[in-house]
């Protein structure tokens, strides 16, 4: 029974996948539901089945077997499929049997490869792209997604229904973009695919193990066009290597009730060496070529992170780095992590006044980043920055940082 | 709020006679001040260096290589910036690390029209 339990989950997530792109690829986007459906139908059949007659011995094929049946019922059944399949077909009803599903590892691959593209849609809001990429690419139930996004089921189905509305309208083909596309449209996908990654890293959901499930199904989608030649490119290796540095600091980073441990705090034995070394293979990788996307820089900056010890030359180079991605694109984080390295590499006073400059008034970091800069400088100024930090810190796990500094100073 | 063009001026045969460890040190002196703006969300562009040499093309079919060698300031790059006023503008200059080779910074404002 045992057994089952973890089973079916696990055979859940993977296999859930592979038959909705499959699925989708044959029967276009207009009927991604459909293809939905089928996939989580099959599931029931499974469940129902295997609970009285136990689990077959290669679970896997006994599920693309039932797929391919009510895939192909669906077909027999529906008018709309007809449209679509019909053309091509003389005698509907005695060529169904004919009609291939290729639950091949190939057409997988190729399906769920084309339906990250389709999915991560310019015409879609990225929120939208993101939970459909969760529930259509990587099997993630509508309860886990609300989960994961600190939001309800309903808002999520409400979301995920508009989005696969808007792909139909847009009549978004499940297909390769061309070469000429690639790049622009490969830039939406990464998007996509870096704040699913920052979705789990960051999240506050609770659930620890889905937290790092968002983080390992984003890297795996990443891994996916790292494994397609035509995807293969420099920005794809620069963002996985940024994944894996900070996936190696999973266990390091949270206690067990949840509670974060700052890298100062860390203990690097937790941190994980095997991922450590595929995030150099990998940045290594992506040096080739000669145009650095902020991928490449934040990359950088994470592997710097990996080495504990506190270099003047670790934190110039960081900062150097932090200079160049700000002239990329600036963000309020690589403004405030810029004058902490600052601080680090050349001392306290330049990076205070370098931090006032940010303004960044509404933000709490900002006033966590100038509560530590006049540490041991005016602790008085510093305790009033972190009292304001406090105050404009809206999650649990930021209030516990920040009074922890106020109690320590 | 605003759009800047700066525009770089300075010696090149200084530049020149850098030594590759000069050099190094002043680029990162240039990404320090670059990045203390793109900090401040006041980077629009950090622009383009340009080479030393260049053509001049004038009416009549004359084209002639650029003068730059001969004066003491020549264009060596350009950026853009927005501030809410010149005061501003003039502010972050005044930071420019060319400044320190005895070159100069050009702050013109960008007509929007």
């Amino acid at each position: 029974m045992m057994e089952k339990q973890e089973l079916i989950p696990h055979l859940f997530r993977t296999e859930f996948t592979k038959i909705a792109a499959v699925l989708c690829k044959l029967f276009g986007i207009e009927h991604i539901e459909a293809a939905e459906d089928i996939a989580s139908e099959t599931f029931l059949s499974a469940l129902e089945t295997w609970s009285y007659k136990g689990v077959p011995e290669n679970p896997v094929a006994w599920l693309y077997a039932v797929a391919k049946n009510k895939a192909k019922n669906q077909i027999n059944r529906n008018q709309i499929f007809s449209k679509k399949i019909e053309p091509q077909l003389k005698n509907t009803i005695d060529r169904i049997n004919e009609i291939d599903i290729d639950l091949s590892e190939k057409n997988i691959t190729d399906s769920q490869l084309q339906m990250l593209f389709a999915i991560c849609h310019p015409s879609i809001s990225t929120e939208a792209q993101i939970g459909l990429s969760l529930r259509i690419l990587c099997g993630f139930g509508i309860e886990e997604i609300a989960n994961a996004f600190l939001s309800n089921k309903e808002t999520i189905n409400k979301r995920l229904y508009r989005a696969k509305e808007k792909l139909q309208q847009e009549k978004v083909q499940i297909e390769f973009p061309s070469a000429k596309e690639i790049d622009k449209r490969l830039e939406t996908v990464l998007t996509t695919l870096y704040l699913l990654f920052n979705e789990g890293y960051y999240s506050e959901s609770s659930d620890a193990v889905l937290r790092e499930d968002l983080c390992l199904e984003a890297m795996r989608l990443t891994y996916l066009l790292i494994e397609n030649e035509q995807t293969n490119l420099p920005p794809v290796n620069a963002m996985l290597s940024l994944m894996c540095f900070h996936a190696s600091r999973f266990a390091a980073r949270k206690k067990e009730n949840g509670e974060l441990v700052l890298y100062k705090d860390q203990d690097e034995k937790l941190w994980n060496q095997d991922l450590i070394t595929k995030g150099i293979f990998f940045l290594n990788a992506s040096s080739q070529g000669n145009t650095i996307s902020k991928y490449h820089l934040e990359a950088s900056i994470a592997y710097w992170h990996t080495i504990k010890a506190d270099t003047k030359e670790k934190w110039e180079s960081i900062l150097q780095l932090y200079n160049q991605l700000l002239q990329i694109e600036y963000s309020p984080v690589a403004a405030l992590n810029r004058t902490f390295a600052l601080s680090k590499a050349r001392d306290k006073k330049e990076a205070i006044k370098e931090a006032e400059k940010l303004q960044l008034t509404n933000n709490h970091y900002y006033y966590t980043l100038l509560g530590e800069l006049y540490k041991e400088i005016d602790n008085k100024k510093s305790k009033l920055n972190f009292e304001k930090a406090y105050a404009l810190a809206k999650t649990q796990t930021d209030k516990q940082v920040i009074k922890k500094k106020i109690v320590e100073l | 709020m605003k759009e800047f063009l700066f525009l770089y001026r300075n010696d090149s045969s200084k530049m020149q006679q850098a030594t590759p460890e000069q050099a190094a040190a002043m680029l990162k002196k240039w990404m320090d001040w670059l990045g203390s703006i793109a900090a401040q969300n006041k980077l629009i562009t950090n622009g383009n260096r340009l080479h030393d040499s260049g053509k001049i093309v004038k009416s009549e079919n004359v084209v002639t290589n650029g003068p730059y060698t001969e004066i003491k300031e020549s264009i060596g790059g350009y950026s853009i910036i927005k501030a809410a006023s010149y005061d501003e503008a003039v502010e972050f200059a005044k930071g420019c690390p060319g400044l320190l080779n005895g070159g100069s910074v050009e702050v013109r404002e960008i007509d929007s029209m």
